[in-house]
Protein backbone atom coordinates (compact mmCIF):
# COMPACT_ATOMS: atom_id res chain seq x y z
CA UNK A 1 0.00 0.00 0.00
CA UNK A 2 3.08 2.60 0.01
CA UNK A 3 3.07 2.59 -4.06
CA UNK A 4 2.23 6.39 -3.99
CA UNK A 5 5.40 8.22 -5.15
CA UNK A 6 6.38 10.93 -2.02
CA UNK A 7 6.48 13.76 -4.66
CA UNK A 8 2.77 13.52 -4.79
CA UNK A 9 2.06 14.18 -0.86
CA UNK A 10 4.50 16.60 -1.27
CA UNK A 11 2.72 18.38 -4.16
CA UNK A 12 -1.08 18.02 -2.10
CA UNK A 13 0.90 19.32 1.01
CA UNK A 14 2.46 22.28 -0.51
CA UNK A 15 -1.29 23.13 -2.39
CA UNK A 16 -3.21 22.87 0.08
CA UNK A 17 -0.71 24.89 2.16
CA UNK A 18 -1.07 27.81 -0.94
CA UNK A 19 -4.83 27.41 -0.37
CA UNK A 20 -4.73 28.08 3.00
CA UNK A 21 -2.42 31.15 2.18
CA UNK A 22 -5.10 32.30 0.01
CA UNK A 23 -7.76 31.75 2.57
CA UNK A 24 -5.75 33.73 4.98
CA UNK A 25 -5.30 36.62 2.80
CA UNK A 26 -8.91 37.11 1.98
CA UNK A 27 -11.46 36.30 4.73
CA UNK A 28 -12.56 38.94 6.61
CA UNK A 29 -14.04 36.98 9.43
CA UNK A 30 -11.72 36.27 12.02
CA UNK A 31 -13.14 33.03 13.23
CA UNK A 32 -12.43 31.84 9.00
CA UNK A 33 -8.56 32.93 9.18
CA UNK A 34 -8.37 30.71 12.10
CA UNK A 35 -9.45 27.75 10.31
CA UNK A 36 -7.29 29.11 7.25
CA UNK A 37 -4.21 28.61 10.05
CA UNK A 38 -5.89 25.02 10.79
CA UNK A 39 -5.24 24.53 6.87
CA UNK A 40 -1.89 25.53 7.12
CA UNK A 41 -0.90 23.39 9.48
CA UNK A 42 -2.58 20.32 8.55
CA UNK A 43 -0.60 20.71 5.23
CA UNK A 44 2.83 20.94 7.20
CA UNK A 45 1.74 17.92 8.90
CA UNK A 46 1.06 15.61 6.15
CA UNK A 47 4.66 17.10 4.55
CA UNK A 48 5.80 15.73 8.14
CA UNK A 49 3.90 12.07 7.74
CA UNK A 50 5.55 11.81 3.86
CA UNK A 51 9.24 12.52 5.18
CA UNK A 52 9.07 10.33 7.90
CA UNK A 53 7.56 7.35 5.68
CA UNK A 54 10.54 8.54 3.32
CA UNK A 55 13.04 8.33 5.90
CA UNK A 56 12.38 5.62 8.84
CA UNK A 57 14.02 2.63 7.98
CA UNK A 58 17.01 4.47 6.07
CA UNK A 59 20.41 4.16 7.54
CA UNK A 60 21.33 7.23 10.03
CA UNK A 61 22.89 9.92 8.18
CA UNK A 62 25.38 9.57 11.42
CA UNK A 63 25.82 6.23 10.94
CA UNK A 64 24.57 3.84 13.88
CA UNK A 65 21.12 2.83 14.09
CA UNK A 66 18.60 3.21 11.26
CA UNK A 67 16.22 6.42 11.57
CA UNK A 68 13.20 5.96 13.41
CA UNK A 69 9.46 7.34 13.22
CA UNK A 70 10.57 10.66 14.37
CA UNK A 71 8.61 12.33 11.85
CA UNK A 72 5.53 11.15 13.70
CA UNK A 73 6.73 12.90 17.44
CA UNK A 74 6.84 16.14 15.07
CA UNK A 75 3.25 15.70 13.98
CA UNK A 76 1.95 15.37 17.53
CA UNK A 77 4.14 18.47 19.22
CA UNK A 78 2.17 20.17 16.18
CA UNK A 79 -1.15 19.11 17.02
CA UNK A 80 -0.84 19.84 20.90
CA UNK A 81 0.40 23.24 19.45
CA UNK A 82 -2.67 23.73 17.58
CA UNK A 83 -4.95 23.10 20.11
CA UNK A 84 -3.50 25.27 22.62
CA UNK A 85 -3.47 27.82 20.22
CA UNK A 86 -6.75 27.20 18.92
CA UNK A 87 -7.89 27.43 22.61
CA UNK A 88 -6.21 30.69 23.66
CA UNK A 89 -6.83 32.50 20.26
CA UNK A 90 -10.77 31.68 20.23
CA UNK A 91 -10.74 32.91 24.01
CA UNK A 92 -9.24 35.72 22.55
CA UNK A 93 -11.48 36.52 19.68
CA UNK A 94 -14.40 36.46 22.37
CA UNK A 95 -12.92 39.23 24.07
CA UNK A 96 -12.32 41.50 21.21
CA UNK A 97 -16.11 40.53 19.96
CA UNK A 98 -17.53 41.30 23.02
CA UNK A 99 -15.35 44.51 23.28
CA UNK A 100 -15.77 45.64 19.44
CA UNK A 101 -18.92 44.14 18.37
CA UNK A 102 -17.99 42.94 15.30
CA UNK A 103 -16.26 39.62 13.52
CA UNK A 104 -15.04 41.78 10.57
CA UNK A 105 -10.92 41.79 10.84
CA UNK A 106 -11.02 45.26 9.13
CA UNK A 107 -13.40 47.04 12.11
CA UNK A 108 -10.86 45.85 14.09
CA UNK A 109 -8.56 48.13 13.46
CA UNK A 110 -7.45 50.25 16.74
CA UNK A 111 -3.58 49.73 16.63
CA UNK A 112 -3.80 51.13 12.92
CA UNK A 113 -1.57 54.08 12.24
CA UNK B 1 -2.88 2.18 -11.55
CA UNK B 2 -2.92 0.70 -8.06
CA UNK B 3 -5.66 0.47 -5.38
CA UNK B 4 -2.80 3.00 -3.27
CA UNK B 5 -2.69 5.53 -6.12
CA UNK B 6 -6.51 5.32 -6.55
CA UNK B 7 -7.11 5.75 -3.31
CA UNK B 8 -4.34 8.78 -3.32
CA UNK B 9 -6.17 10.74 -5.41
CA UNK B 10 -9.73 9.93 -4.45
CA UNK B 11 -8.95 11.57 -1.23
CA UNK B 12 -6.55 14.23 -2.42
CA UNK B 13 -9.33 16.07 -4.30
CA UNK B 14 -11.51 15.24 -1.73
CA UNK B 15 -8.87 17.92 0.52
CA UNK B 16 -8.71 20.07 -1.71
CA UNK B 17 -11.97 21.00 -2.84
CA UNK B 18 -12.94 20.91 0.83
CA UNK B 19 -9.96 23.63 0.99
CA UNK B 20 -11.35 25.36 -2.01
CA UNK B 21 -15.16 25.23 -0.33
CA UNK B 22 -13.82 26.95 2.46
CA UNK B 23 -12.26 29.80 0.86
CA UNK B 24 -15.65 30.66 -1.20
CA UNK B 25 -18.27 29.45 0.89
CA UNK B 26 -19.98 32.67 2.89
CA UNK B 27 -21.30 31.15 6.19
CA UNK B 28 -18.33 30.37 9.11
CA UNK B 29 -20.15 27.22 9.93
CA UNK B 30 -20.06 26.23 6.72
CA UNK B 31 -16.37 26.55 6.54
CA UNK B 32 -16.13 24.91 9.35
CA UNK B 33 -17.66 22.03 7.92
CA UNK B 34 -15.62 22.11 4.85
CA UNK B 35 -12.73 22.00 6.86
CA UNK B 36 -13.52 18.86 9.17
CA UNK B 37 -13.94 17.20 5.64
CA UNK B 38 -10.44 18.32 4.59
CA UNK B 39 -9.06 16.85 7.88
CA UNK B 40 -10.79 13.51 7.59
CA UNK B 41 -9.71 13.38 4.10
CA UNK B 42 -6.27 13.64 5.31
CA UNK B 43 -6.49 11.43 8.06
CA UNK B 44 -7.10 8.80 5.22
CA UNK B 45 -4.05 9.73 3.78
CA UNK B 46 -1.84 9.35 6.83
CA UNK B 47 -3.65 6.04 6.90
CA UNK B 48 -2.21 5.09 3.64
CA UNK B 49 1.02 6.36 4.69
CA UNK B 50 1.00 3.72 7.40
CA UNK B 51 0.31 6.18 9.92
CA UNK B 52 -2.45 4.55 12.05
CA UNK B 53 -2.25 6.32 15.06
CA UNK B 54 -1.76 9.61 13.40
CA UNK B 55 -4.59 8.99 11.27
CA UNK B 56 -6.93 8.22 14.51
CA UNK B 57 -5.55 11.05 16.78
CA UNK B 58 -6.07 13.20 13.76
CA UNK B 59 -9.91 12.25 14.05
CA UNK B 60 -9.93 12.50 17.59
CA UNK B 61 -8.54 15.61 17.95
CA UNK B 62 -8.42 17.75 15.29
CA UNK B 63 -11.88 16.83 13.42
CA UNK B 64 -13.07 15.96 17.15
CA UNK B 65 -11.91 18.42 19.30
CA UNK B 66 -10.93 21.79 17.94
CA UNK B 67 -13.31 21.95 14.69
CA UNK B 68 -16.06 21.40 17.72
CA UNK B 69 -14.43 24.44 19.70
CA UNK B 70 -14.98 25.81 16.39
CA UNK B 71 -18.01 25.46 15.80
CA UNK B 72 -18.89 25.78 19.53
CA UNK B 73 -17.35 29.68 19.14
CA UNK B 74 -19.28 30.50 15.91
CA UNK B 75 -22.44 29.65 17.82
CA UNK B 76 -21.60 31.50 20.95
CA UNK B 77 -20.96 34.91 18.37
CA UNK B 78 -24.14 33.92 16.42
CA UNK B 79 -21.56 34.63 13.28
CA UNK B 80 -23.77 34.93 10.25
CA UNK B 81 -23.18 35.62 6.31
CA UNK B 82 -19.47 37.31 6.06
CA UNK B 83 -19.30 40.63 4.97
CA UNK B 84 -17.62 41.38 1.90
CA UNK B 85 -15.65 44.55 1.21
CA UNK B 86 -13.78 45.26 -1.10
CA UNK B 87 -10.73 43.65 -1.00
CA UNK B 88 -7.58 45.56 -0.50
CA UNK B 89 -5.46 46.29 -3.55
CA UNK B 90 -2.37 44.96 -1.92
CA UNK B 91 -4.09 41.49 -1.36
CA UNK B 92 -5.38 41.78 -4.91
CA UNK B 93 -2.64 42.68 -6.86
CA UNK B 94 0.27 41.21 -4.53
CA UNK B 95 -1.08 38.80 -1.93
CA UNK B 96 -3.29 36.20 -4.49
CA UNK B 97 -0.18 36.08 -7.24
CA UNK B 98 2.52 35.32 -4.81
CA UNK B 99 0.55 33.29 -3.06
CA UNK B 100 -0.12 31.12 -6.55
CA UNK B 101 3.45 31.69 -7.44
CA UNK B 102 4.63 30.27 -4.33
CA UNK B 103 2.29 27.01 -4.74
CA UNK B 104 3.34 26.35 -8.82
CA UNK B 105 6.87 26.89 -7.48
CA UNK B 106 6.76 24.43 -4.65
CA UNK B 107 5.07 22.01 -6.42
CA UNK B 108 7.35 22.39 -9.50
CA UNK B 109 10.63 22.07 -7.88
CA UNK B 110 9.20 19.12 -5.85
CA UNK B 111 8.71 17.31 -8.68
CA UNK B 112 11.99 18.33 -10.33
CA UNK B 113 13.42 17.12 -7.21
CA UNK B 114 11.72 13.38 -6.92
CA UNK B 115 14.31 11.91 -8.72
CA UNK B 116 16.60 12.51 -6.47
CA UNK B 117 14.61 11.34 -3.65
CA UNK B 118 15.22 8.37 -2.17
CA UNK B 119 11.85 5.62 -2.87
CA UNK B 120 10.14 4.62 0.32
CA UNK B 121 11.82 1.91 2.43
CA UNK B 122 9.69 1.05 5.31
CA UNK B 123 8.06 -1.60 3.44
CA UNK B 124 9.38 -4.24 4.92
CA UNK B 125 12.13 -2.96 7.18
CA UNK B 126 10.45 -2.19 9.74
CA UNK B 127 7.95 -5.51 9.68
CA UNK B 128 9.31 -7.10 12.63
CA UNK B 129 8.46 -3.82 15.09
CA UNK B 130 4.75 -2.61 15.85
CA UNK B 131 5.04 0.98 14.40
CA UNK B 132 2.76 2.15 17.25
CA UNK B 133 4.74 0.68 19.96
CA UNK B 134 8.05 2.28 18.07
CA UNK B 135 6.16 5.30 18.55
CA UNK B 136 5.36 5.39 22.35
CA UNK B 137 8.91 4.35 22.96
CA UNK B 138 10.03 7.50 20.99
CA UNK B 139 7.58 9.57 22.57
CA UNK B 140 7.54 8.53 26.15
CA UNK B 141 11.92 8.00 26.25
CA UNK B 142 13.72 9.87 23.75
CA UNK B 143 11.80 12.67 23.48
CA UNK B 144 10.47 12.94 27.41
CA UNK B 145 11.33 16.12 27.58
CA UNK B 146 9.72 17.97 25.16
CA UNK B 147 6.39 15.81 26.03
CA UNK B 148 6.69 17.29 29.60
CA UNK B 149 7.17 20.60 28.05
CA UNK B 150 4.19 20.77 25.88
CA UNK B 151 2.08 19.37 29.01
CA UNK B 152 3.20 22.83 30.68
CA UNK B 153 2.59 24.78 27.76
CA UNK B 154 -1.38 23.11 27.24
CA UNK B 155 -1.60 23.85 31.15
CA UNK B 156 -0.78 27.60 30.23
CA UNK B 157 -2.92 27.57 27.42
CA UNK B 158 -5.79 25.83 29.69
CA UNK B 159 -5.13 29.04 32.26
CA UNK B 160 -4.74 31.82 29.51
CA UNK B 161 -7.81 31.18 27.76
CA UNK B 162 -10.15 30.98 31.21
CA UNK B 163 -8.60 33.88 32.15
CA UNK B 164 -9.75 35.75 28.63
CA UNK B 165 -12.85 34.54 28.36
CA UNK B 166 -13.78 35.44 31.96
CA UNK B 167 -16.27 38.39 32.01
CA UNK B 168 -15.31 40.82 34.07
CA UNK B 169 -17.55 41.65 36.81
Amino acid sequence: MTAVPVSYYLVLSAILFGLGVVAFVFKRNIITIFMAIELMLNAVNLAFVTFDRMHAGAPSLMGGAPATHDGWVFVFFVIVVAAAEAAVGLAIVITVVHNRQTLNVERMNLLKF
Amino acid sequence: MSLALILFFVFGTIAVVGAILMIFVRQPIHSALALVLVMVSLAALYLLQGAEFIATVQVIVYAGAIMVLFVFVIMLLNAGNEERTNVSKLAKFAGLPLAVLMTIGLAVWIARASAVMASPSNTGVHGAVDPTRELSTLLFHDYLFPFEATSILVLIAIIGALVLAKRDS
